[in-house]
């Protein structure tokens, strides 16, 4: 079996990311559950923080490739 | 491996399969990529201008159209975040986020199926019309001195903090910034077009295999056929994305506090 291990560095790196947007849209959720007027407010934060999150993971992609 | 597949193995898509060759002899401005480009500009030129041009109080089915999608754009992203000074920056975001769209659009629609902006040069040219925009919009409104004060010295924090907050504030503006806008929007369009090469070709692959391969490869092209639903949100997001943090930043640069 041949292959590259930057792709298995690339799945552990991801790890931390898909945490973090799990948590994102989890606060995003309860607070329109509790709070459904405040959603207009919340969705631009909570995509802010998603794209955030989601940037590091990004990052580990392209550096996988790239290394 | 048990079910391995007869004859030459299969090759993994990678980053060379988004080397397409000129279409036109040698000249490497003919790619696909360039003409896509082209393309989505005449296509959001012809369906805007159709959409506005017979504009009337009750709007046909080409009029809501257009005006939802500007409607849109105008209040969720340039009211919301910009504030008070937004129409001035309206025409820049719908731009940046109707050709973003179609541009990652064209990544599922048959025939087509490439996503512009899987090509980095492209997505590095949006990051750096984006930095430039921010950062004259920040200039003009503050002065030059004080912007540039307004980013190393943030107010409200301690002086000891500086030692650490000024380099992280600076990286952040002049490289992270940018950079991160365009890396995010040609990561996902590569990662996505990359995913859904990998379920089509290998469900291909494995039709060609043995008996019990071709029952798997059904399976295959179903979940690509999910996927390719799922990169349609993606794809709509990310030009979401991409303008919403177009306007946070100009809003943070038009902001009187930092």
């Amino acid at each position: 079996m041949t292959g590259t291990l930057n792709l298995v560095g690339y799945g552990l790196a991801a790890i931390g990311p898909g945490l973090a947007v799990g948590m994102i849209f989890a606060a995003y959720i309860n607070g329109v559950a509790r709070q459904p007027e405040a959603r207009s407010v919340l969705q631009p934060i909570a995509f802010l923080g998603f794209a955030m999150a989601e940037a590091l993971a990004l990052f580990g992609l392209v550096l996988a490739f790239v290394l | 491996m048990v079910f391995r597949a007869e004859g030459e193995g299969f090759v993994p898509p990678s980053s060379k399969d988004f080397e397409l060759p000129p279409i036109f002899g040698d000249n490497e401005f003919t790619t696909k990529p360039i003409f896509l480009i082209l393309f989505s500009v005449i296509l959001l030129s012809v369906f805007f201008v159709l959409a506005s041009r017979k504009a009337s109080v009750v709007p046909s089915k080409l009029q809501f159209a257009g005006e939802s999608v500007y409607a849109y754009v105008r209040n969720d992203l340039g009211k919301e975040i910009i504030g008070h000074e937004f129409m001035r920056f309206v025409p820049y975001l719908f731009t940046l986020f109707t050709f973003i769209l179609v541009n990652n659009i064209f990544g599922i629609v048959p025939l087509i199926q490439f996503p512009t902006m899987s090509r980095i040069s492209f997505a590095y040219v949006l990051g750096i019309i984006v930095f430039g925009v921010f950062h004259y919009v920040g200039i003009r409104h503050h002065g030059i001195f004080k912007y540039i004060k307004g980013i190393l010295f943030m107010p409200g924090v301690p002086k000891p903090v500086y030692i650490l907050l000024t380099p992280i504030e600076i990286a952040t503006y002049l490289i992270v910034r940018p950079l991160t806008i365009s890396l995010r929007l040609f990561a996902n369009m590569f990662a996505g077009h990359l995913l859904l090469m990998i379920f089509f070709l290998g469900g291909e692959h494995l039709l060609q295999g043995a008996v019990g391969l071709k029952l798997v490869s059904p399976f295959a092209f179903a979940f690509g056929i999910a996927l390719t639903f799922f990169e349609f949100l993606v794809q709509c997001l990310q030009a979401y994305i991409f303008t919403l943090l177009t306007a946070l930043y100009i809003g943070g640069a038009l902001a009187d506090e930092h």
